[in-house]
């Protein structure tokens, strides 16, 4: 424990820039990557195991796209399609035939696919860490802000997840799709009563939840390293942002992440040994008190 | 299991008879089978048969305790390896570390992962399925990375090295092979032989009422957390077990024991022998760990062959190998009574 670090931040400005931003990164890429779990909760009820491995694919196509074009737009273009298109797949040939039975199969299901992404993206990209490298628009200047240094690719990621929560809000709270959404989450029988395409539309959350996750990974990969099963811890983080914020609630999904996000990175400091475990006792502390999580409806 | 009611319909008198019959009947088969096992070494002197036989032992109680929580409770745990982990780091932990006699140790482990699933079982197990499911599994990840990053204890990513001292006590000596043989298999039996008492006790009947219907269960009286606290705890113990037995065998402990992994294997383990009887745990344990020496001799991409058997299992025969055999005694039986 080392206390008198973190009391040292808390009181200089720099280490406070410093420190706030890498925490909204890393709450960041945990929202885009929470967010598409919760949304695939509220519409299929399954909860996707295998949703790290939609991050871990976003990331390596990026890199794979990247080293080919060079572009550095269409790398993100590339995670984010290529993971839909995956999510899209996955969800019409094998989740489909687990709805509705129970929660053991639907984990088994995730579980194999775990096994074969990662073993997938070893054969593929071999079985040592990897790295994107930082795109050339973005090696310039880092910012000072307050006296801390905030490299502009940050503020990028920053913006990108910023928009992508709001076109997302929006288009399900506005929207006629966001709407016909809203209404298979709460009965799809009677959605598909009146001739809506459940199936579509539930391949079509999946899809949009894996673009989520493979548009993270994609922005990770200039900042991260990427190994083949990079995708689980993200996985258990996400899902605990998911506990935190209460399971369906897009807000809640932001705030939990930047929750922990905030808490990794400041805890960082404080107790080096222990970061991980402040995130567990965090989610302990929110389970007791508030099961259903600070912005959950549903009873948990 | 929310699908099998229909299933246990066909299982239920079967059992019960089965308990109304003199309960030495089951200790007789528990102590044949021990002398079969233990007979084995001068039969077959393979020493790869005997390790087998062990490492069946220790993954046997750990998939056996957990078909308890998935199969009899209904509680589908992905963070049960934690306990296996827990007692094989707390086994080797205080041989290395105190030198104590190895049935102290044994006990002490079974006490701290006594206190740790209870303190865990008491925030779990009130949640709903796949919450209950993915919080277990965060605190196996907890412990996971509490043990890598404790490295002062623990040795961190490289693990409990140096071998464990093992002590000979009552003239059992675990370092010799025959000897770590024989206990392995009389832990195996006699844990066995108890998860089968719980199993049919009155006790064990309540959990299969929680699992068919918590509300009704809730509603004639029985206290639903508790008794799912109950047996979360018990299959803790019985886990740490089986990591107990793996710590002796390996002389050592290691972070894949607590990483979730081992919990997916446990689940598929389950799902490969079949939930519905008592023994389909052990046949898939064997089968699980047959598969997993086969594969992982013959390719590197293991995870994948793994993930192709698992969905063959899942989506294509929905049940496992216990489930068909008992389903075809079942038919030759109604088929020999049509017959007469």
């Amino acid at each position: 424990m080392d206390l008198d670090a973190l009391t040292g931040c808390l009181t200089s400005s720099a280490c406070l820039v410093t420190q706030t931003t890498s925490g909204f990164i890393i709450g960041m890429l945990l929202f885009l990557v929470a967010v598409g779990l919760t949304l695939i909760f509220g519409v299929l009820k399954v909860v996707n195991f295998s949703h790290g491995a939609f991050y871990m694919f976003g990331a390596y196509f990026a890199m794979t796209a990247y080293q080919f074009t060079g572009s550095f737009a269409l790398a993100m273009l590339c995670g984010a399609a290529g993971t839909a298109l995956l999510g899209l797949v996955f969800e019409r040939v094998f989740m489909s035939r687990v709805y509705g039975r129970d929660v053991l199969m639907q984990l088994l299901v995730c579980y194999a696919f775990v096994l074969i992404f990662d073993d997938v993206v070893r054969m593929v990209w071999g079985p040592e860490f990897k790295s994107m490298g930082m795109p050339a628009a973005f090696q310039v200047m880092p910012l000072f802000i307050a006296g801390g240094v905030v490299p502009p690719y940050y503020l990028l990621l920053i913006g990108v997840a910023l928009v992508a929560a709001l076109i997302l809000g929006l288009g399900l709270a506005r929207t006629r799709i966001g709407k016909v959404i809203r209404a298979a989450a709460h009965n799809p029988g009677m959605v598909s009563a009146l001739g809506i395409n459940t199936g579509l539309i539930y391949g079509g959350v999946f899809a949009l939840g894996g673009m989520l996750a493979g548009l993270a990974g994609a922005l990770a990969a200039p900042v991260r390293s990427l190994t083949p099963g990079m995708g689980f811890s993200v996985l258990i983080e996400s899902f605990i942002v998911t506990v935190i914020g209460g399971m369906g609630s897009i807000l809640g999904a932001l705030i939990g992440a930047l929750l922990i996000g905030m808490i990794r990175s400041f805890g960082s400091l404080g107790f080096p040994l222990f970061t991980e475990g402040l995130m567990y006792l965090f989610m302990v502390i929110v389970l007791v008190s508030r099961p259903t999580g600070l912005f959950g409806k549903e009873v948990a | 299991m929310t699908e099998l009611p229909a299933d246990k319909a066909l299982d239920m008198p079967s059992s019960e008879t089965r308990s109304a019959r003199p309960r030495y009947r089951d200790a007789l088969i528990a102590l044949v089978a021990f002398a079969v096992l233990a007979l084995l070494p001068m039969l077959f002197s393979s020493k790869f048969l005997l390790d087998f036989v062990i490492r069946c032992a220790a993954y046997g109680l750990f998939a056996t305790s957990l078909n308890l929580l998935v199969g009899y409770t209904g509680l589908t745990s992905f963070g049960h390896g934690m306990f296996f982990g827990l007692g094989a780091y707390g086994f080797g932990l205080m041989m290395q570390r105190t030198g104590v006699a190895v049935p102290v140790a044994f006990v002490a482990t079974l006490a701290i992962t006594f206190v740790v699933a209870l303190v865990i079982g008491a925030i779990c197990v009130r949640l709903k399925e796949i919450y209950f499911a993915f919080v277990t599994l965060a605190f196996q990840m907890l412990i996971h990375s509490t043990i890598l990053s404790w490295v002062s204890l623990t040795g961190g990513d490289q693990g409990l090295r140096g071998g464990i001292p093992r002590p000979a006590f009552l003239g059992i000596d675990l370092s010799n092979h025959l000897h770590l043989y024989v206990a392995s298999c009389a832990l195996l039996v006699v844990g066995l032989f108890l998860m089968y008492r719980i199993a049919q006790s009155p006790f064990g009947y309540t959990l299969r009422m929680i699992r068919d219907n918590a509300t009704r269960a809730s509603f004639v009286g029985i206290d639903v957390w508790r008794a799912k606290l109950t047996i979360f705890v018990l299959a803790a113990l019985f886990a740490a077990t089986g990591g107990m037995i793996m710590a002796l065998f390996v002389s050592g402990a290691y972070p894949e024991f607590a990483y979730w992994t081992i919990s997916g294997e446990g689940i598929f383990i389950n799902m490969l022998g079949g939930v519905t009887t008592f023994l389909g745990p052990m046949v898939g344990t064997a089968l699980f760990l047959i598969l997993n020496d086969t594969v992982t001799r013959v390719t590197e991409y293991h995870g994948i062959v793994l993930g192709i058997v698992i969905l063959f299992f899942a989506i294509g025969l929905r049940k496992g190998l216990m489930d068909f055999v008992i389903e075809w005694i079942a038919q030759r039986r109604e088929r020999s009574g049509e017959r007469g």
